[in-house]
């Protein structure tokens, strides 16, 4: 089962990525993106902890099961922020209801 | 009367390393499901951020941008080296060398105790700033009360984050006095492998508040 957990190598490249990918949002940071900031900003950070957890967590490595497990709770997660945004971000397309 | 019994080719017993493969699946499995309840934990704040940005997006921008980003972004390079010293102490006890182990999670800790150095700076400096509702808060614009939330969301999310990441330095330290009074245990390496899924979800969580704090403008 631990057979296949990633290298000293595969720990540094990864590192390596996630450095460079943190100076890409620093540098997004000074570019003039408009409404695509938040877009770019909150993709790097989606990048850096799909690299942590497939390889830092050895969850690429890891059984069906426990990759199932290790997806769930972000599933939940999901389905908490778009029932919430469902309401939210919709309340003000009827106008007549808010006056 | 002669009767045919089919014999399986194997014998059903698994065999020790089936058995350890498993207690090790049974170990990720429990840890993982105490992560969804963190990930829901830290979820609920992300989500009550997100909502009232929604509802006052030039105060949430206007928050932002008084916080030190430079700080934020070299809190992040100091969390991330962490973990990665963090994989290799793993990966030294999963091997033979458990002295490299130790050195590796010494090293796990002195970075874990040099982003609160640089956090407690970052509030030192935010106190010093007026930008602390409640004890000193003197930013005064349009929207004072929104700017007020967004730094009360700042702090009530980066303390709940500090706070589990000293619970992280101290479950590193133990890791390493159990693996010196225990070093013959069934499966040495287990606690560290499982203190590392812990202290990888901590870094998760910054990785998330970096931008989301300090990015989002």
């Amino acid at each position: 089962m631990h057979n296949n957990y990633p290298s000293v190598r595969t720990y540094f490249l990864v590192f390596g990525a996630l450095l460079l990918l943190l100076i890409a949002t620093v540098g997004a940071h000074f570019v003039a993106l408009g409404p695509f900031q938040p877009v770019v900003s909150l993709g790097i950070a989606l990048l850096k902890a799909l690299l942590i957890i497939l390889f830092f967590m050895h969850v690429k490595a890891s059984s069906g099961l426990v990759k199932l497990f290790a997806a769930a709770g972000f599933l939940w997660l999901l389905i908490f922020f778009l029932l919430t945004f469902g309401d939210f971000a919709t309340r003000y397309w009827v106008p007549t209801l808010n006056q | 009367m002669t009767q045919t019994t089919t014999q399986p080719a194997t014998p059903a017993w698994p065999t020790e390393d089936e058995k350890l493969a498993r207690e090790r699946e049974v170990n990720a499995l429990g840890m993982w499901v105490f992560l969804a309840s963190e990930i829901m934990l830290f979820g609920g704040l992300f989500l009550v951020y997100f909502v009232y940005r929604f509802r006052y997006p030039a105060a949430f921008a206007e928050g932002s941008s008084e916080l030190n980003m430079w700080l934020g972004a070299l809190n992040t390079a100091v969390l991330l080296t962490s973990s990665l010293t963090m994989a290799l102490a793993v990966h030294q006890a999963r091997g033979s060398s458990r002295k490299t182990a130790v050195l590796f999670m010494l090293l796990t800790m002195a970075l874990g105790l040099l982003f609160l150095a640089i956090k407690g700076y970052e509030y030192w400096q935010d106190y010093q700033e007026g930008l602390v509702p409640g004890l000193n808060f003197t930013y005064s614009g349009a929207e004072q009360q929104a700017v007020a939330l967004f730094l009360v969301l700042y702090f009530v999310m980066t303390a709940l984050h500090a706070l589990h990441l000293s619970i992280g330095i101290v479950m590193v330290g133990v890791a390493i006095v159990w693996g010196q009074i225990r070093p013959f245990a069934h499966d040495p390496a287990e606690p560290v492998e499982m203190i590392g899924l812990y202290w990888h979800f901590i870094d998760i969580v910054w990785v998330f508040l970096f931008p989301v704090l300090y990015l989002l403008r």
